[in-house]
């Protein structure tokens, strides 16, 4: 009797919950990561390595994501050289982010190397990714 | 008498004036006037879908006739340090966006501008950069720094578009500039 009274409160709260149902790309992206380590990733350790400063030897020496993306994920962002605008990060006022899961692994390679030096950790794109599905 | 043969001589040139537009049964279209115009003053634009996607997301999505195919080709097997970013492409991608750079690069095109980058080339030199090719350089020496790269809102002769409001239609010409904190130029 306590199995099905426990499905139907979990497809209540999926109900609930708008973005982690919608979002099929993130729910397999997390899985992915999840399975290569990522256990202990969080939306708070997203927002927090989204605004950690690395140090580079060359053009534009402090880099952030919100270097080009700004801090607030809802408004549009500006290419620190080009700039070019950029749409905002946020999936909930641009929901086209984070719906393709081949676009989101292209920009974590070319951006995680361009800011960190190096690629994201499975951990660290979680958390990015819990961060901005919001 | 005298009017009659005039009047005939007058009727007789204006058909024969008008017998080959007659002929060669020529519907005119500004449109087609439009496109001559742009061909001999422009450059193609860039129209390819994924290289609007893949290049044209960080930068305005220059157009292919603007270097020539070497250069091209020197610049998509540098990807991963592009101009100091990273913009490395998966395999398939990569070999998508450079078919379309080098089918339609400035070697190979009857745009008379870019013809004008194509020539300006010596063989041995293969500049990655638009603006460092002797055709830019002519063509952009008599602007002032403070103009460019002393103007906040230009920065860099890389961003066509900040003067050259129809650069993404790939149109250059002198009427269509309009330098941000000084307006038209005009030299």
């Amino acid at each position: 009797m306590k199995t099905p009274y426990l499905i139907f409160m979990l497809l209540i709260s999926t109900q609930i919950n708008p973005a982690q149902a919608e979002n099929n790309t993130v729910t397999t992206l997390l899985q992915t990561y999840a399975s290569l380590g990522a256990t202990e990733a969080s939306a708070a350790q997203g927002k927090q390595l989204w605004r950690k400063v690395f140090l580079s030897n060359s053009e534009y020496s402090e880099r952030s994501c919100a270097s080009c993306h700004t801090e607030d994920l809802t408004a549009p962002g500006k290419h620190i050289k080009t700039g070019k605008s950029i749409k905002p990060m946020a999936s909930s006022v641009n929901p086209e982010r984070l719906s393709d899961k081949k676009k989101v692994e292209k920009w974590f390679k070319r951006n995680c190397k361009w800011t960190m030096g190096r690629e994201c950790t499975a951990q660290e794109k979680a958390s990015f990714l819990l961060y901005l599905n919001n | 008498m005298k009017n009659t043969l005039a009047i005939t001589a007058v009727i007789f040139t204006l058909a024969f004036v008008s017998l080959p537009v007659v002929w060669s049964d020529s519907d005119f279209r500004w449109g087609e006037l439009d496109e001559y115009k742009h061909r001999s003053s422009g450059v193609a634009a860039a129209i390819d879908p994924v290289y609007q996607e893949e290049c044209g997301s960080c930068h305005m999505a220059y157009s292919p006739g603007l270097l020539p195919s070497s250069s091209w080709m020197k610049l998509m097997s540098g990807l991963e340090n592009h101009f100091g970013d990273n913009a490395e492409l998966d395999a398939e991608t990569q070999k998508s966006v450079t078919t379309f750079l080098l089918s339609n690069s400035a070697d190979r095109s009857d745009y008379r501008r870019s013809q004008k980058f194509s020539r300006s080339i010596q063989n041995d030199n293969v500049p990655i950069r638009i603006s460092e090719t002797p055709y830019f350089r002519h063509e952009h020496d008599e602007i002032p720094g403070r103009m460019v790269t002393g103007n906040p809102e230009v920065k860099s002769f890389s961003h066509c578009n900040a003067c050259h409001t129809k650069a993404e239609q790939g149109l250059f010409n002198e009427h269509d500039v309009r330098i941000p904190g000084f307006g038209k130029w005009d030299d």
